[in-house]
Formats: C-alpha cells, structure tokens, sequence
C-alpha cells in the first residue's frame, strides 16, 4: 500500500543559522503518510516534533529539503502556498497564538471566511464544529481571550476542522483538556478520520492517547526520526523509548509486568479495553475465572 | 495540622464588559494545610486557574476571604510578603517568562526577594539541573519549545524556595520523563523542604500521588480526601468530567467480571500485584 499524501524528503530545518544560537531543529527527514491514515508522533521535549509538523503547511520553508502534498513540492508555485493552507491544517500547540478576532463565532469563521465560503456554509461549519467540540451555544459571542485554558483549547480546534482540510495536523489537541474533553477530542479526531477519509497527524506527550488512535507512529528523537512503523512495532521498543525520554502506555507497562510473572499473554495490550480482554482470555485459560 | 491557605466564603466573578458577573466561585471554603500535597482536579472551566490566582492576590475575592500564612490577599501591605511565600507556576509559560535569557528568568525571583548574589548563582543552577534545561541556561526562552519553556517557568520557581508552590497544570506539555521529573521534584520539594504544594492537573495518575484529591465542579467543592478516597468515586468523577486513573479503570472492570481484585488500586504496580494475587 502506497499511496502517500504527505512526503518529506531530506527535510532539515535550522533556527538562526550561523549565529551563536543555531539549532538545527529536524535533521534529514524522510517520511511518507500514506492518504487516509491516523498518524501519531511522538518524541521527547524538544526533539523538533512542533517544527516538523510546521512544514507541512508551509508554515515553515525548510532550509534543505522538500514536502511534497499529492506528489507535487508545496512550494512549487509560491502563489499556491494558500491553497495548501486550506489542504493541510493546522492547530498549533499553544491555542493562544492562533486565537486572535473579538469573539469565539469569528474565530471559528475566520478559515471558512479565507476560503470564500458562502456565509450560510460558514454559519453551518461554525455551529457544528463548535457543538463538535463540546462548547455550548453561550460561547459563540464571548471574547476567546476570557475562556480557561481548556476552553481556549476547544475552540482552536474548531477553528481548524471548520476548514474540513484533508490533511488535518494537530499539535498537542489534548494538552490541557479534562478527561471528559480528552475522551471527547480523540473520538471527534478518528470519527473525522472515518467519516472523511481525511488523514490526520497528532502530535501528542500522551503515549495512552497515541496507542488508542494511531495507525501508525513516528518517534522524533534530538532532531531525527528514531521510528515510524505501528503501534505494535514501535511500543516493542520499549527500552529506547525510556532511554528517549518517552515511555510505553501504562496498560503495555503491566502487560510486561504481567508476563515477568508468568502470565501467558501472547498479544500486546495498549488500552484498557484490551487490557480488560486479554487478562480475563489467560485467566480462562487457566481456570481461574 | 496549621492552615497555610484559606479560602473563607468566596464569591469572584470575573468582569466582562456589558455583561452580568457570573460568578465562578460562590461561597467557596478550602483550607490548604502546611506542608501538606494537594492536587486539585475539575473540568475545564470550572475555576481551578481562578482558584490559583486567588492564592496569591493576583485576582481578589468580592465577598469572603483568602488567608495565607494568616495574612490576608486584600490587604496591600501583605501582598509583597504574600508573593514571596506563594510560588506560582502559570498555566502557559509564556505568561511567566520575563527576561531574555534563561538563567536571568530563573534568577529574576530570589533577586526580587533581595538575596545574596552568590546564593542566587547557587540556586538558579540548582534549580535548571532539577529541570534538566541547565545546557539550555543562555539560550533565549522564546526560541524555547513548549516543554522547554515549562521547565524554565518551573525552575523559577524552585529558585525561589517559597513555603508555598502553586502549580497550575505544569506538566500539560511535557514528556514521560519531564513528567515524572516534575513530580518527582515536586514530591521531594515537599517532603524533604517541607513545601506546601497545590498541583492543578488534569492527569488522574499523578493527583493519586498527592496526599490529597480535591475535585472541583463548577466553582464547589465535589469531593475532598485521600486519592483512594476519591479514585473510589469512579461514577461521580465521570459526571463531573473527570476519569480514574487507567489501573483503577481496570481494577473495577476485572473485579465486576468477579476477579478478587480492590478497586481501590491506583497504581500499575499494585495492579498487577492484585492479579497475580488473584491467580492464586
Ligand atoms: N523560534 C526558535 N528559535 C530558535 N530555536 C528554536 C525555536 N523554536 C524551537 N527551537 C529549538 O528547536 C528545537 C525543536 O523545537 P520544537 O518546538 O520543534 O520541539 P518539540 O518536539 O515540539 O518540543 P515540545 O515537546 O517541547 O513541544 C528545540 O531545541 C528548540 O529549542
Ligand atoms: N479573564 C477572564 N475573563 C472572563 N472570564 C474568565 C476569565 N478567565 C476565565 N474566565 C471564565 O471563568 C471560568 C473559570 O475559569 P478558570 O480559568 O478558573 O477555569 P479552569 O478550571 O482553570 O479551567 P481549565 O481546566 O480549562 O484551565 C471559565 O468559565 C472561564 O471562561
Ligand atoms: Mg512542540
Ligand atoms: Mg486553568
């Protein structure tokens, strides 16, 4: 199966070059997302996972290197770069920088706007997306700026998915939200996937979050790409993952755990649903429960 | 056991211009005892970041009180002491971050408080060690990524060394090990310097480290006690938008299925000691 939408070839990116302060931030990275898929990365603070996905959009030029979007070099046309930003969207991690009109129903709108979409469709976007993401009608006429955290959160992501883009990249769309608003955001996150075909990056610290959702995962570790295979493949890493500074997800910990005391789990589990099948399977088996 | 903060009948709302105040605390009690760990969990919104501004006068009460060490956040005089025994760690780290250089950030704390020269040089490198950003100490915060920038914010405070560290969600954004780190610095902060410590998170296996689980509803107190206590209350939790920590989730699911497990288990290791156990 090949069929990428979304191609890095040798992509680097340096901050500040050739002076006292230069990081070189993504070193050489080649990845291919194949259309369609749900696609997770991971990697430790400062591994370059936030400049990485910035290309994608051309939101950054990358310094060697080229992104390619159904096969084509984004900056091919530079008048296109536009369009590419209505293809691939992207929510940044910090909700503050991209929320910026008077109230919530504007910023929602603003994208739609961009695209010159009739105001009915826009008005329709705006309330489904926003009743999408758990915020009741009452916000639509507040200022972003007076919202918590987690509200601020709710609304940047709304303001992206309203532009219903193929390729939809979030970065941290968990970060901050309650474990009902977490739960939420991750189902409307797959459901987009599943309903639109769309593809979808997530960029997440949450290994449990990145197990439950993700096709596949990429490993960014000190500006290179460590892994990029499956769930399966890339949690069975688990001793370079902790070396990274990552971990494997809280359920697979005691997977280990209970295999080192004899448990006969021949499957991997990741989340509690697995977790809960997989232990009551061997127990069966044994004639314990 | 003393009061370190008090929260005595406060009612706030914020202003917002051409609107009726809707109050997000009404008739708010929580008393925060010295030396002790508190997490405080809640939806979003429901007042936990205004709870924190409260702490240390940022934001003041309209009806009611808050007491720190005795001293209360309305009065003026008191606010300069107040501030130097409440440390706060900001929700977005760019809210915090007031020099151009790292070590001048973390720095900028103990020299308002007018300490010794040499004793700042001590602490901050202290402090950015404890964080794991002390190679990081002349770069610029902003051209910091997200989690470096929360480490910054958190080494300030620990330079500080305030009797009191309010953390509003300080490991939103950072990695596995940055997130232990954290709590491991916060645990020893507290155990050994004896540091009284308020976490907001919205993590449920790093409330079940702290002494105590306070769980906010819109603007009330919902459940107040120990993180058995609380993790026991699975259903209210989840009406309140809220979760259990994953190992508890499992716990009630096996021991509905009638596996001989406690449902009071928080943690992956005694989950698995509970299995085992259950096996034989
Ligand atoms: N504006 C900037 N100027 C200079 N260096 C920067 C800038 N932004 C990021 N960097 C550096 O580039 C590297 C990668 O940063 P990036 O934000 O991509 O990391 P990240 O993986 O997203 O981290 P986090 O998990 O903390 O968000 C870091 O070392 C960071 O210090
Ligand atoms: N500056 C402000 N002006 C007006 N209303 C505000 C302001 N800050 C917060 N609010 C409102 O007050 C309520 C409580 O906000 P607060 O920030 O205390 O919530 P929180 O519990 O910290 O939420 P989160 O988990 O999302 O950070 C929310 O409904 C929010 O919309
Ligand atoms: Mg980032
Ligand atoms: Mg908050």
């Amino acid at each position: 199966m090949t069929d990428p939408i979304l191609e890095t070839r040798n992509l680097t990116y340096t901050y500040a070059p050739k002076t006292a302060n230069e990081v070189t931030a993504i070193r050489e990275i080649s990845v291919a997302i194949e259309r369609g898929t749900l696609v997770g990365i991971i990697g430790h603070t400062g591994s370059g996972k936030s400049t990485l996905i910035e290309h994608f959009n051309g939101l950054k030029k990358a310094t060697s290197g080229v992104v390619l979007l159904d096969g084509r070099d984004i900056w091919e046309n530079k008048k296109e770069i536009r369009q590419v930003r209505f293809r691939v969207g992207v929510c940044f991690q910090y909700p503050e920088y991209q929320l910026f009109e008077e109230t919530v129903y504007k910023d929602v709108a603003f994208g739609p706007k961009n695209m010159g979409l009739s105001e009915e469709e826009i008005d329709r976007r705006v309330r489904e997306v926003l009743s999408f993401v758990g915020l009741e009608e009452r916000y639509l006429e507040l200022s972003p700026f007076d919202l918590s955290g987690g509200e601020k959160r709710r609304v940047a992501i709304a303001g992206i998915m309203a532009m219903e883009p193929q390729v939809l990249v979030l970065d941290e769309p968990c970060a901050g939200l309650d474990p009902k608003g977490r739960a939420t955001v991750l189902a409307m996150i797959e459901n987009y996937q599943k309903t639109t075909g769309s593809t979808v990056v997530v960029v997440s610290h949450s290994m449990e979050d990145i197990a439950s959702i993700a096709d596949r995962i990429l490993v960014m570790n000190k500006a290179g790409l460590a892994f990029f295979g499956t769930v399966e493949e890339v949690f069975s890493h688990a001793e370079a993952l902790v070396a990274m500074g990552l971990d494997i997800p809280q359920m697979t910990q005691l997977c280990l755990k209970l295999r080192a005391r004899g448990f006969d789990l021949p499957e991997t589990f990741y989340t509690v649903e697995q977790a809960h099948g997989a232990i009551l399977a061997c127990l069966k088996k044994e004639g314990t429960a | 056991m003393n009061d370190y903060i008090q929260f005595q009948n406060v009612t706030f709302a914020y202003e917002i211009e051409g609107e009726a105040p809707k109050p997000v605390l009404k008739d708010f009690s929580l008393n925060v005892y010295a030396g002790e760990f508190v997490a405080v969990l809640g939806h979003n919104g429901c007042g936990k970041s205004t709870v924190a501004k409260l702490c240390n006068g940022i934001e003041l009460p309209q009806k009611g009180k808050v007491l720190v060490d005795g001293l209360d956040t309305a009065d003026e005089e008191k606010l300069l002491t107040i501030r130097q025994r409440v440390g706060m760690v900001f929700q977005n780290p760019d809210n915090q971050i007031v020099a151009t250089i790292v070590e001048d950030d973390v720095a900028f704390g103990p020299e308002n408080l007018g300490v010794d020269p040499s004793e700042i040089r001590r602490r901050v490198d202290d402090a950015l060690k404890r964080v794991d950003m002390y190679d990081f100490r002349r770069f610029e915060p902003h051209n910091l990524s997200g989690g470096q920038k929360q480490r910054v914010a958190i080494a300030g405070v620990i330079a500080m060394q305030p009797a009191c560290i309010v953390l509003d969600e300080p490991t939103a954004m950072l990695d596995p090990r940055g997130r232990k780190d954290v709590m491991e610095t916060v645990k020893m902060l507290n155990r050994e310097h004896g540091i009284t410590v308020v976490l907001i998170t919205h993590y449920m296996d790093e409330a079940a480290q702290a002494d105590r689980v306070v769980v906010m509803d819109h603007g009330k107190v919902l459940l107040d006690g120990t993180p058995r206590q609380v993790f026991a209350r699975g259903e209210t939790l989840k009406q309140a938008g809220l979760d259990v920590p994953q190992a508890t989730a499992l716990a009630a699911l096996l021991q509905r299925d009638g596996l001989d497990v406690p449902a009071d288990v928080l943690t992956v290791d005694e989950l698995a000691d509970a299995i085992a156990a259950a096996k034989r």
